[in-house]
């Protein structure tokens, strides 16, 4: 079918099927749908929605059909975004599995483990979370010391992870953990996939500047993790958690890049633009100036290194790149927006819904440049693979 | 439009890069300035441009040009941003020739566009007449006398200005419209200040007093030649863009070469972090000066329509990285990057000069807002 062919055909199936009330961008997190053993859809239309997608297998356009996607091409993928995006359908779908682990299963796991795990992400019957940091271990990520000791078929893996976004609300883990306690730091972790209803395994929600926040601690106290469900050989782990970050750190740009948070909007709501719509502080006039030029370099860098990714031109650790600029970006974003609110951002909580959120929204943006690898990381990784400095 | 370059666009920044590193390095530059040329600019080499077939970059087959468009000159001006190569190519085959492109009648772009495509002529853009760029500050007036026109006038810093056989003036007509006129340098009433500025170029201010026009000086093929004026701006903008980049690209290529090479406290000094996340960080800002060089250029070609805004972008980011990459140069070779005899310090001055042209970050960040509606 010709993408002309095909552009026809979705935009006349979404019409057909996306319900009126999926028809809004996404707003806060209460319009997100996760999935998971534990999910409540917050409507009917929800549920309806992500049915008719996974019957489509468009939760997951490119991922093969057998794995519960609809094998599409990049260029078609493209094709339903942009369509989806015409009538504002929201995703149906949004999880970690799907961004993270999918990405990292389909191309590091066996026939079986795909089968097994794929499918119930596609169909957002399971929820994943994302077990990497340790107390000891942030930047430092491959001095972590959650251990897995090898008995017959299973590892009993024992040890402490945070930052586990939404760990509470998960079904399973997918975590790094040292299995071979005689390797080089490096090459001595390995990826499990755990299932985390299992008595060894507590999650306890962590508070943030920001108020409540989806990160979590996870224990693990001589938890069951069978050996079939490691992914790659054993201490081919971090390999496959850099692959994997690389993933989360694309999802992380494109939030920047279109997260849609406008200081000039911020503005119109407290007054600060005058009758022909400029806004009154030229200093602050000039800063969202500069915060537009560079969001639209950023768009315009993220759409190049598509096109030489699609070209064959590696892109490599020039995510780092991407990950610093556009995390950094966000933040001015988020910094900006406060500014234009004046003391209206000061706002905690109030009667009207969305009262506090931009103040909520500028205080998690703090993280960006923190989680995935801090901005100072993704420096380094640029100095020492991008730019060849010697001893880095 | 595509940030990927095709065959032909490969082959053209291939030839440029060649070409300009053999025939007019910084070395060039030096003996320009050294020997105190008074037009700050080769005309050999400017014959030799020519012959590579960049004077007709924008000039259609029809008229003797190959017809490459905006990305492709910007992809030469890259490499001349990177050679520090003093040419009229910016004033005479991209502006000059978009000039009449865009508000020539018939038959001044068959009179000028051959002798552009072919180097027989060299152009400057009199706009400007004050310090800081105004596009829309003209007094400079055409005022009707019998079928031509008298000039009126006084233009700052025209770049080229000092070797230019022919001028594009920027004057307000009676209607208070701004039009552009060719004018030859030599006419009556004419009179060229010559100006040495800090990058070793050799701008002028030019007065008109009083100076007579024929009727067919004025541009006047345009439907609205306020219109042509600011497309005509806009095309000048990416275009000095792309050689601020390639000015910007150059000097931090040289600087990493020097953190690699040079050693204190027994170590290449690129091993201290200090200096490595200022690299990096300047990588990127590159990185995103050359995505929106392209895209405004790619606009200019396909989407004209669309293009004020991306090239209003790309020159206040190129303007702001090209600086950003040669002072931070200056300042990672230490001592040796205020000395004459190391290049660095050449691309910060270009880099300023090129800055102001068109207007300068602030500049442009203000466009940016107005395009933006607020």
């Amino acid at each position: 079918m010709s993408l002309d062919a095909f552009r026809t055909e979705t935009r006349a199936w979404l019409e057909a099927n996306c319900p009126a009330s999926m028809r809004h961008p996404i707003a806060s997190e209460a319009d997100i749908c996760w999935g998971g053993r534990r999910w409540t859809f917050a409507s009917e239309d929800q549920k309806l929605w992500l049915e008719r997608m996974v019957e489509k297998g468009w939760t997951v356009p490119t991922w093969p059909k057998e794995y519960g996607g609809a094998g599409l091409s990049k260029e078609e993928a493209f094709v339903l975004k942009e369509e989806m995006k015409a009538i504002k359908a929201r995703s149906p779908l949004d999880s970690f599995g799907i961004w993270m682990l999918g990405p990292a299963l389909l191309k590091y796991g066996t026939h079986e483990q795909k089968l097994e795990h794929l499918p119930p992400i596609a169909r957002g019957e399971i929820r994943w979370c994302q077990g990497y940091s340790e107390p000891g271990a942030g930047s430092d990520l491959a001095s972590l010391r959650t251990r897995g000791v090898l008995q017959g078929d299973h590892y009993t893996v024992t040890g402490q992870k945070v930052w586990t976004s939404y760990a509470d609300q998960s079904d399973w883990i997918f975590a790094l953990v040292r299995t071979e306690a005689d390797a080089p730091k490096h090459l001595g972790i390995s990826f499990l996939l755990i299932d985390m209803d299992q008595p060894g395994v507590t999650t306890k929600p962590i508070k943030l500047i920001s108020g409540k926040s989806p990160f979590c601690e996870t224990f693990l106290d001589d938890a069951r993790a069978l050996v079939a469900n490691r992914l790659g050989k054993a201490g081919q782990g971090w390999e496959i958690a850099k692959y994997l970050l690389s993933h989360e750190r694309a999802g992380i740009v494109s939030e920047a890049a279109f997260g849609g948070l406008n200081p000039v909007t911020a503005a119109y709501q407290s007054g600060e633009v005058d009758e022909t719509g400029r806004l009154t502080d030229p200093i602050l006039r000039g800063d969202v100036a500069r915060l537009t030029i560079d969001g639209l370099a950023f768009e315009a860098t993220l759409r190049r290194t598509k096109e030489e990714g699609d070209h064959g031109e590696g892109v490599g650790a020039r995510a780092s790149m991407l990950k610093y600029v556009g995390t950094e970006l966000n933040k001015r974003r988020h910094a900006l927006n406060m500014a234009a609110l004046g003391t209206d951002g000061l706002l905690w909580e109030g009667d009207k819904p969305g009262d506090g959120d931009p103040a909520k929204a500028w205080l998690r943006s703090r993280a960006n440049s923190i989680e995935g690898g801090t901005s100072e990381v993704q420096l380094n990784i640029v100095a020492k693979r991008v730019l060849n400095l010697p001893g880095a | 439009m595509s940030f990927i370059l095709n065959e032909e666009e490969t082959m053209l920044r291939d030839g440029a890069q060649q070409f300009l590193a053999e025939e007019a390095p910084v070395t060039a530059l030096r003996h320009l300035r050294d020997s105190g040329d008074p037009v700050g600019f080769s005309r050999e080499l400017w014959a030799a441009m020519a012959g590579m077939g960049w004077c007709g970059i924008l000039v259609s087959e029809d008229h003797g040009g190959v017809d490459m468009g905006c990305a492709a000159a910007g992809l030469v001006l890259e490499q001349i941003g990177r050679n520090l190569t003093a040419s009229p190519f910016l004033s005479t085959a991209v502006m000059g020739a978009s000039a009449f492109k865009l508000a020539g009648t018939d038959a001044q772009k068959a009179a000028w566009l051959p002798k552009i495509a072919a180097g027989e002529t060299v152009i400057a853009l009199a706009l400007d007449e004050r310090a800081r760029h105004n596009p829309t500050h003209i007094k400079t007036r055409a005022v009707k006398d019998g079928n031509g026109f008298r000039l009126t006038g006084a233009k700052k810093h025209v770049v080229n200005g000092a070797g230019a056989d022919l001028l594009i003036v920027a004057a307000r007509t009676e209607d208070d419209r701004i039009h552009l006129f060719a004018v030859s340098p030599g006419a009556a009433g004419v009179t060229r200040t010559p100006r040495r500025t800090l990058d070793s170029h050799v701008p002028a201010d030019i007065s008109f007093d009083d100076v007579k026009l024929d009727g067919d000086a004025l541009l006047g093929g345009a439907e609205d030649s306020e219109a042509a004026y600011r497309h005509l701006l806009d095309i000048g903008r990416a275009a000095q863009a792309a050689e601020a980049l390639g000015v910007g690209q150059k000097a931090f290529d040289m600087t990493l070469d020097y953190l690699r090479e040079r050693e204190q406290f027994g170590v290449a000094i690129g091993t201290f972090q200090g200096l490595q996340h200022r690299a990096a960080h300047l990588y990127g800002e590159l990185e995103l000066a050359r995505s929106l060089v392209r895209r405004a250029l790619t606009t200019l070609d396909t989407q004209p329509s669309q293009a004020p805004l991306w090239c209003a972008a790309a020159k206040a980011k190129a303007t702001a990285v090209s600086r950003l990459s040669t002072s931070e140069g200056i300042q990672m070779f230490g001592g040796v990057g205020m000395t004459d005899e190391y290049d660095i310090g050449l691309y910060y001055k270009r880099a300023q000069a090129a800055g102001e042209f068109l207007g300068d970050d602030a500049f442009n960040a203000g466009e940016v807002a107005r395009l933006s509606g607020y």
